[in-house]
C-alpha cells in the first residue's frame, strides 16, 4: 500500500515538473521578444556553449564513425554488401545516430553546466543580486542560455557528423583502399534533404531542450550546496529522457511528410 | 550616533507585514519607519524572520498581507519596470556577498550601471564611476581581480562597493558581518558609517551582532516571533529589564 502511494506521489510530481517546465518554456518565449535583448551575454553563451564543446564532440564523432565501420564491415563482407558502406554509414549517421549521439553528450556536458552554474548561482545569491540591481535574471541568465544552447546545438552536431563520417572513409580506406573521394561521391549520392532536413531541424529541438531542462534545474534550485548537485543531475536525465521523446515524435513526423 | 534623527519623514515604511510558509508563521504584523539620514537595525535571533522581512521588502518575496511603501510608492502593487527603477534607489548587501563569480570586480561593478546609467541620467563615465565606487571602500587595486581571488572582508567590500554604485538613498544590510573576523568586522561597521556621513544615506541593518548595532545604530527594533518586540536607541534597550531583551544584549 505504501508503495502504491509512494509511486503514485512520484508520479503525480513528476507531471507537475513537466507543467512546470511548460510554463518555464512560454515564460522563455514570452521573454525574447521582449526587449532589452542581451546580445553580448548571448554571444558569450555561443562561445561558451558551442566552442567549448567542438573537441569532445569531434573526438567522440570520430570515434563513433570509426567503430561503427568497423563493426559493419564483417557483416557487410558476408553479403559481398561492402560497397553500401558509405551509404549505410552517411544515412545512419546523419538521420539518427549523430544527432542523438551528440545531442547526449550536449546534454552531459551543457545541460549539466547550466543547471551547476545556475544552481550556484541561486544558493549563492547571486540572482537574487541581480534582480535587486533592476536586472530581469530571466533575461539575461536563461533566455540567454536556452537561445545559445538551440543555434550551437545543429552547428555542433552538423561538425560530429562530417568528423563520424570521415573517421569511417578512414577505417575504409585502411582496410578496404577505398579512396576517400570515392568514399565522399557515395556519401552524397546516398544522402537526400529527406535525410538532412529533418535531422537538422529536430537538432534545434534537441538544443533547445538541453537549454531549457539545464536552465530551469539551476533557475529552481534549492536545498543549498547539495542542491546544486542535484539539479546538475537531474538536468542531465530529464533532457537525456526528453531528447528520445523528442526523436521519437521528429521521426514519427518526418515519417508523415518525406517518404522514409 | 546614538541619537534620533532630525528629520521625521520615512522614506521606507512596513505595516504590519504578514509571510507564512505552510504552517510556519514567520511574520506576523511587523511593523517598521526607516527615517531620513537614519541607520536603523533590525535584531533578532536566527530563524526570527529577519532576512525574509527584507527579502520581501525589495520585491525578492511575495508577503502574504500588509504594506510596504518605499519613497511612497507602495512595492506590492507596482509593475516590474516600475520595481526595478525604484530598485536603484536601493543598495543591497547580501550575507555572503553575492558577487557575480564569472565576471571580474570592474565587471561586477559595471552590471548594474549597463541597465541603468541612462536612465539615471549619470554623466560620468562607466570607468570613473566604478573607479569612485571601489575607492569609497578603499580596494581601487583589485579592480581587475576575480571575486574568486578576494578574501571574504574585501568581497564584502567589493559588494558594499556595487551596492552604492547607483548612489542609491536607501541601504539595506543583510548581517554585514557575520562571517567575519572582528577586526575585518569592525573595518566594515567603519566604512558603513563613513557611508552613511558621506553620502546621507537611510540605511537598513539586519544583523544579530550586538557591537554592530551598538556602534551603528540610531534606533533598533527587536524582532522575535514575527512581531516588533522591543523597539529605542542601544542604551534603552541595554538598560531594559524584560527578561527577553536582556537575554538578546547580554550574549
Amino acid at each position: 500500500m505504501a508503495t502504491s502511494l509512494n509511486l503514485i506521489s512520484r508520479t503525480i510530481t513528476f507531471f507537475e515538473e513537466i507543467g512546470d517546465i511548460t510554463l518555464f518554456a512560454i515564460r522563455y518565449f514570452r521573454a525574447i521578444l521582449m526587449p532589452p535583448f542581451e546580445f553580448k551575454e548571448l554571444l558569450r553563451q555561443c562561445y561558451i556553449l558551442g566552442y567549448r564543446s567542438i573537441l569532445l564532440v569531434g573526438v567522440t564523432g570520430f570515434i563513433l564513425g570509426l567503430v561503427f565501420t568497423l563493426q559493419s564491415r564483417p557483416t557487410l563482407m558476408e553479403f559481398g554488401a561492402e560497397s553500401w558502406m558509405p551509404s549505410m554509414v552517411s544515412i545512419s549517421i546523419v538521420r539518427e545516430i549523430g544527432p542523438v549521439i551528440t545531442a547526449l553528450i550536449c546534454a552531459g556536458k551543457i545541460g549539466s553546466g547550466i543547471g551547476a552554474e545556475l544552481g550556484s548561482m541561486r544558493v549563492t545569491e547571486q540572482i537574487d543580486a541581480m534582480e535587486v540591481s533592476g536586472t530581469n535574471p530571466f533575461k539575461y541568465l536563461v533566455v540567454t542560455r536556452i537561445t545559445a544552447a538551440t543555434l550551437m546545438l545543429p552547428l555542433l552536431i552538423v561538425f560530429g557528423d562530417a568528423i563520424a563520417l570521415f573517421g569511417s572513409a578512414l577505417v575504409e580506406n585502411l582496410k578496404g583502399g577505398v579512396s576517400f573521394t570515392l568514399y565522399f561521391n557515395k556519401v552524397f549520392e546516398a544522402l537526400s534533404f529527406s535525410d538532412v532536413i529533418p535531422a537538422t531541424i529536430k537538432s534545434f529541438f534537441f538544443g533547445f531542450a538541453i537549454g531549457l531542462v539545464g536552465c530551469y534545474k539551476g533557475y529552481y534550485c534549492k536545498k543549498g550546496t547539495a542542491g546544486v548537485g542535484e539539479a546538475s543531475n537531474m538536468a542531465v536525465v530529464y533532457t537525456s529522457m526528453l531528447l528520445f521523446v523528442i526523436d521519437f515524435i521528429a521521426v514519427f513526423v518526418t515519417d508523415i511528410f518525406f517518404e522514409v | 550616533m546614538n541619537k534620533y534623527p532630525s528629520n521625521n519623514k520615512p522614506i521606507l515604511e512596513i505595516k504590519n507585514l504578514k509571510k507564512s510558509f505552510g504552517n510556519n508563521h514567520v511574520l506576523k504584523g511587523f511593523n517598521l519607519k526607516l527615517f531620513e539620514g537614519e541607520n536603523l537595525v533590525v535584531m533578532g535571533k536566527s530563524g526570527s524572520g529577519k532576512s525574509v522581512m527584507i527579502k520581501c521588502l525589495v520585491g525578492l518575496m511575495e508577503a502574504d498581507s500588509g504594506v510596504i511603501r518605499i519613497k511612497e510608492n507602495d512595492i506590492t502593487v507596482l509593475g516590474q519596470a516600475e520595481l526595478d527603477l525604484l530598485r536603484t534607489e536601493i543598495g543591497f548587501l547580501f550575507q555572503g556577498s553575492a558577487l557575480y563569480d564569472s565576471m571580474t570586480v570592474r565587471e561586477n561593478l559595471e552590471f548594474p550601471l549597463r541597465r541603468h546609467k541612462k536612465k539615471l541620467k549619470m554623466e560620468e563615465d562607466t570607468d570613473t564611476l566604478v573607479v569612485e565606487a571601489l575607492d569609497n571602500v578603499g580596494l581601487k587595486e583589485a579592480i581587475d581581480l576575480m571575486p574568486v581571488e578576494l578574501s571574504g572582508g574585501m568581497k564584502r567590500r567589493v559588494a558594499l562597493a556595487r551596492a552604492l554604485i547607483l548612489k542609491p538613498t536607501i541601504i539595506l544590510y543583510d548581517e554585514p558581518t557575520t562571517g567575519l573576523d572582528p577586526i575585518t568586522a569592525k573595518e566594515i561597521i567603519q566604512l558603513m558609517r563613513g557611508i552613511q556621513e558621506k553620502y546621507g544615506t537611510s540605511s537598513l541593518i539586519i544583523t544579530h551582532d550586538v557591537d554592530c548595532a551598538r556602534v551603528i545604530s540610531n534606533r533598533i527594533i527587536l524582532l522575535v516571533d514575527g512581531i516588533n518586540y522591543a523597539e529605542g536607541s542601544y542604551e534603552e534597550l541595554i538598560r531594559s529589564e524584560d527578561v527577553n531583551v536582556k537575554a538578546f544584549f547580554k550574549q
